[in-house]
């Protein structure tokens, strides 16, 4: 609230438009951002939050305990098709149990020749689950 | 710029408030769930820049601007923030004009609308220097 009264930039948009830039300049191809494309870029991403919270809360099973949880989302970023692209960032939970049982089943299920290049992904796989427990 | 990967995100506090608005009163968000819609709309801003950045690029332009932002909600299929994002960049507009204005009222008491006319004209050519400006600032620093 104390920002919304300090400064009327702050009316229109709660997210600040400095951090929003630095992000969209992280990107190595833009050179340079209006500020109109800087405001709606900043409201848009508003707009997404909500819009994801909204949807995730109403598709998922947290909704039971009154709770918006991780899986709400993962599962959200899993089944609509527009959130897709989120995939890689929520990605579902495993138990640890249950993962080395699927690496178990894999190895049985798999061929002789393949061992390298399994053995890379399952790497990858195992950092996406570290990633988020932290 | 981003010098640390901190750098990229978005302030836990508002994005927190922002939640709380689009959730019925009284449901928790647990700590986990914060911190992911967080990451996701520090995201969401790098896939909107890069759509965006890609239709200025068919433009053959070099600053993104307002049409190249709402053209990438569209092809993102976020059509729906394409009305309500329009009405804010409305009300957006007409207060920036209106400190600018108020600015200059402070130096110069002249007011005609011929002038008007010529302040407009002259806050655009404003925004696009200062993005230059701010290019040229990023080269001295990169090399």
């Amino acid at each position: 609230m104390a920002a919304r009264l300090s400064g009327g930039e702050n009316r229109l948009v709660s997210l600040p438009l400095s951090r929003i830039r630095v992000i969209m300049k992280s990107s190595p191809e833009v050179s340079s951002i209006n500020q109109d494309a800087l405001f709606l870029t900043a409201k848009a991403t508003e707009l997404f939050v909500q819009y994801l919270a909204a949807y995730s809360y109403k598709h998922g099973k947290g909704k039971e305990k009154n709770a918006l949880t991780y899986s709400d989302l993962s599962h959200t970023a899993e089944e609509c098709e527009t959130f897709q692209f989120l995939a890689d960032i929520l990605p579902k939970k495993i138990l640890a149990s249950k993962y080395l049982k699927m690496l178990e089943k894999e190895k049985q299920d798999g061929d002789v020749g393949e061992g390298d290049e399994e053995d890379e992904e399952e790497e990858d796989e195992d950092e996406a689950v570290a990633d988020v427990g932290s | 710029m981003a010098e640390r990967p901190e750098d990229l995100n978005l302030p836990n506090a508002v994005i927190t408030r922002i939640i709380k608005e689009a959730l019925p009163d009284g449901v928790n968000i647990s700590k986990e769930a914060r911190s992911a819609i967080s990451r996701a709309a520090s995201v969401f801003v790098l896939y909107a820049t890069s759509c965006a950045n890609n239709f200025a690029m068919k433009g053959k332009r070099k600053t993104l601007n307002a049409g190249d932002v709402l053209s990438a909600m569209e092809e993102m299929e976020f059509q729906r923030f394409v009305a309500p994002l329009k009405e804010s960049l409305e009300v957006y507009r007409r207060e920036q004009k209106g400190k600018k204005e108020a600015r200059k009222d402070k130096d110069k008491k002249a007011d005609s609308e011929e002038q008007d006319k010529s302040r407009e004209e002259e806050n655009d050519d404003d925004d696009e220097r200062m993005d230059e400006e701010e290019q040229n600032d990023e080269e001295e620093v990169d090399n």
